[in-house]
């Protein structure tokens, strides 16, 4: 692609890695790659979970078992801390963000430009583009206000907009008060991961425009230190969908 | 980086996901993993429960031990009572029966006696008549006097 163009400024390098592989126009549009490397994470997932499952031994698990095992009684701990109503949704929901974000944000650390040697460019990460981490944000979002209207009636929900936080003097505040916060869990739950996610590609692709012996140097310590934040962002995100989730059933 | 058409794409794919995780993965998992638990738990109440009986039995063997040692003693003790009321027994019997035998030879050595006595007297008259027969041989008639020799006869 590159030669059509002569040489190109690191600008419009970094601008056309950052492109996606789309069909359609305006909202209309498609990511192709997010949706494919959505699907083949959610497949590697379903395909070692399905797996472990059924070769489950309880009484000398080995390797995966083991792996998905600690996972598992990891994300139980976490719910069983912060939520004690019905969590038999709630903790599967937990486990499958977890395993999800980090599977797409460990793409993040195969190299920039695999693709592009066959010709066609994709980006890799889902987590890099804002329709996967809301598409999370929102289904989590949808629960919440779900659980919300589930455990204090329609009528308790409403009043929780009406009298909090301030008391029910100041009742108008308290709306735009409540919306704002209500409203601020989902966007702060998309927008961190993707803040995070697509800093860190970005710093990839600095990397990558400079001359090749200084990439090993610093493309190597920032992989190393992106396998903390692939991490992190995946249990962030986790934690939080839990905790918002607490806070549905919890009454003010 | 706007947000499109796309998000319904991984949405759908999110949900499914969600709902695949729950019931193949979670589901399984965290049911054998009670089982699991739960069976660790009953495994051990088991050994603990275990080891009270073993300690029950032991007692329960220990003072078995005891009883039948202290009824060992007893019917010891109590043979050797016996035994030694038997000797006893014994002894006083024979005493008696040394006795009752001293006793009887003692009678049949007085009835000897008297009867060699009354031997010797029948004699002793026999010899006085018949020396004074040969005393007194014509003179005296043996019926006529016959009152006299008997009242000689128990002075004798």
């Amino acid at each position: 692609m590159t030669e059509q163009h002569g040489p190109l400024t690191a600008a419009e390098i970094i601008k056309e890695h950052l492109a996606h592989w789309q069909v359609g126009h305006g909202f209309w549009t498609v990511y192709l790659d997010t949706i494919l490397f959505g699907l083949i994470a959610a497949l590697i997932i379903a395909y070692i979970g399905r797996r472990v499952v059924k070769h489950l031994n309880p009484d000398a698990p080995t390797g995966l078992q083991n792996f998905l095992e600690m996972i598992v009684e990891f994300v139980d701990n976490q719910v069983k801390e912060s939520f004690h109503g019905d969590s038999r949704l709630i903790a599967p929901l937990a486990l499958t963000i977890f395993l999800w974000v980090f599977v797409m944000n460990a793409f993040d650390l195969l190299p920039v430009d695999i693709f592009d040697t066959f010709g066609i460019h994709v980006r890799m990460v889902p987590t890099d583009d804002l329709n996967t981490n809301f598409a999370m944000a929102i289904s989590v979002f949808v629960l919440i206000v779900f659980y919300s209207i589930k455990v204090k009636g329609l009528l308790g929900f409403g009043k929780e907009f009406l009298y909090t936080p301030f008391g029910k003097y100041l009742m108008p505040i308290n709306i735009v008060m409540k919306t704002v916060e209500e409203l601020a869990k989902p966007l702060s739950l998309a927008m961190r991961l993707f803040g995070n996610m697509y800093a860190g590609e970005l710093i990839f692709m600095l990397i990558a425009l400079l001359p090749f012996y200084w990439q090993p140097l610093l493309s190597t310590p920032w992989a190393i230190f992106h396998i903390l934040i692939i991490t992190l962002q995946a249990f962030i995100f986790m934690i939080l969908t839990i905790v918002y989730l607490s806070l549905a059933h919890e009454e003010h | 980086m706007n947000v499109n058409a796309t998000i319904f794409g991984q949405l759908i794919t999110f949900v499914l996901l969600v709902w695949f995780v729950m019931k193949y993965v979670w589901a399984p998992i965290t049911t054998m993993m009670d089982a699991r638990t739960k069976r660790m738990a009953d495994g051990l109440a088991a050994g603990e429960r275990g080891k009270h009986e073993l300690d029950l039995a032991a007692k329960r063997s220990s003072e078995v031990l005891h009883e039948t040692k202290q009824k060992a003693a007893e019917i010891i003790a109590q043979a050797e009572k016996r035994a030694s009321q038997i000797i006893e027994e014994a002894k006083s019997s024979a005493k008696e029966e040394g006795a009752r035998l001293v006793v009887a030879a003692k009678a049949d050595i007085d009835q000897e006696v008297y009867r060699a006595r009354e031997a010797l007297r029948q004699q002793v008259a026999a010899l006085a008549v018949a020396g004074a027969e040969q005393i007194l041989r014509r003179e005296v008639d043996a019926k006529a006097h016959a009152d006299l020799l008997a009242a000689i006869k128990t002075q004798l």
